[in-house]
């Protein structure tokens, strides 16, 4: 976990540095950002990164491939929320060790912009979970994959690459091209970690915000769960 | 012997990972698209910008595909160090101590992936372009200049792979410990050393020789004063430092294996 601690800080680190530079570079503000909502963007991308676990374990398609799946799916249960009950159980735990502590960093060590309002924490709170919602239902997608491509490890991989940069970790989306905003806008992935720093930093109406990843929180866990009907009528047992 | 045991294993692997051509292609633009994903940074930075610390875009496109292009030839040939914790944990580092070869070269070619080859081919195709594009006083000397750079960057890069490796030999599970100065070492010589608060430069540019990847030489060739004040031959002593870099990373790792006890399994 300290190892785990050492590589996001110095991250985080290398991020805000260059963020600093290019504001710097632009007279101190770029789209709504200075440099303290930019180190405040910066460490709570550090923690929301382990508590939405962007980057999880492809352990699911895994047991597709090798067939353990058929255990999973006798079992007296719904497989998906299954898995997201302890998906949500997982959260609570990385609140502690993952949300937290790259927070404090922030708040304690570097510029830190705290929110105008003192409803803005619990808002916070409620955008990150929703957001911890959506990504499961997004990595669930991923992994269902494998019902039919058996092997998804393209799309895993895919998925890994281009997450951070689609969803708002690596570069705030305000400083995107304004043909690109609008289109990540409408894809679910600024639900996974922008639309929460927004919600923080007062950026946006919080209504419109919390709206927008409840649609996709719901839309994705409902494909999530028709992919799920469907890879079940696919499977085969082989002998037992 | 040396000699015909090492072709013979990489001829081996190699051919192994051919076989297999659409997985192989989907894998090889995979990693090209890696690579690009720190220009797709630096691209959407200068729609807000016109300079990063004093470098305009294609000069910092330079210093990032230095560095990318270093980095994916050391990913190719030390990346595999970062599997010694499980060599490590199960004993199986035993096998290589009982072979009569060394057992650093009997790791980097134990599971080369040529897949990683895409991350390099990224980064040359960004190379050429930034080379044709940024202002260069050409001369003999700055042409090899410009080729040693990748290939003294590489270098430094497998020194700092090895040296961050060793920790794994006190502490098993000391790969995100390593990682961190592996992989942070290629996102910080990405850009230009100047952007970095003081203490995060000394650790990563000079005691982690990052800086002699793709900084001072990219000054060197575009004979630009360096704005930390060090004078302009320091750009050309990157395949100096390689070199102690390397001979640094030799006696490290000779060392930390004097110091391996096997898991008695």
């Amino acid at each position: 976990m300290l190892a785990g601690m050492t590589t996001n800080v110095v991250f985080g680190l290398l991020r805000v540095a260059i963020l600093v530079a290019a504001l710097k570079a632009a007279n101190g503000e770029i789209a709504d950002y200075d440099i303290a909502a930019a180190n405040t963007y910066v460490w709570i991308g550090q923690g929301l990164l382990g508590f939405v676990l962007l980057w999880g374990t492809n352990e699911l398609a895994e047991r597709v491939r090798s067939g353990d799946v058929v255990v999973d799916l006798y079992r007296p249960w719904h497989l998906q929320g299954a898995l997201l009950a302890e998906d949500v159980g997982r959260g609570g735990y990385a609140f502690l060790t993952r949300l937290a502590p790259p927070m404090l960093l922030g708040m304690l060590v570097f510029p830190f912009q705290f929110p105008a309002s003192p409803y803005q924490w619990p808002l916070f709170l409620v955008s990150a979970v929703i957001a911890l919602v959506t990504c499961f239902g997004c990595r669930f997608l991923v992994e269902v994959s494998a019902f039919w491509l058996l092997d998804n490890r393209g799309l895993y991989g895919f998925w890994n690459i281009s997450s951070g940069l689609l969803c708002g970790l690596t570069v705030p989306i305000a400083f995107f091209p304004e043909w690109a905003r609008e289109a990540l806008w409408m894809t679910p992935f600024p639900a996974l970690v922008q639309a929460p720093i927004d919600v923080f930093l007062g950026h946006g109406s919080v209504v419109k915000l919390l709206l927008y990843q409840l649609f996709w929180a719901a839309v994705v866990l409902a494909l999530g769960h028709l992919a799920l009907q469907r890879a079940v009528r696919k499977v085969v047992l082989q002998g037992g | 012997m040396a000699d015909v045991i090492y072709p013979r294993l990489i001829g081996a692997r190699l051919r192994s990972q051919m076989s297999y051509r659409a997985s192989f292609a989907m894998d090889f633009v995979t990693q090209v698209i890696a690579q690009w994903y720190e220009l797709i940074v630096i691209l959407i930075l200068f729609t807000q910008i016109n300079a990063l610390g004093g470098f305009t875009r294609n000069e910092v496109l330079l210093m990032y595909a230095f560095a990318g292009a270093a980095f994916g030839v050391a990913d190719l040939f030390a990346g595999q160090l970062d599997n010694l914790p499980t060599y490590i944990r199960t004993g199986s580092f035993d096998v290589l101590l009982m072979r009569p070869l060394g057992t650093l070269p009997q790791i980097m070619c134990s599971d080369i992936r040529l897949r990683r080859i895409g991350r390099i081919t990224g980064a040359l195709a960004v190379m050429i372009y930034a080379l044709t594009h940024v202002p260069i006083e050409w001369t003999p000397a700055k042409v090899v200049l410009a080729i040693a750079t990748p290939i003294a960057g590489s270098v430094i890069y497998s020194s700092v792979w090895v040296v961050a490796c060793s920790v794994c030999f006190w502490i098993v599970e000391g790969r995100e410990f390593a990682n961190a100065v592996t992989y942070g070492s290629n996102a910080f010589t990405s850009y230009p050393i100047n952007v970095y608060s003081r203490p995060l430069r000394w650790v990563m540019a000079f005691i982690v020789p990052g800086a002699f990847v793709a900084y001072y030489p990219s000054l060197a060739l575009l004979g630009k004063q360096d704005p930390l004040g060090l004078p302009g031959w320091v750009g050309w002593t990157s395949p100096l430092v390689a070199a102690l870099a390397a001979v640094v990373a030799g006696l490290v790792w000779r060392f930390a294996v004097r110091h391996y006890r096997g898991t008695g399994s």
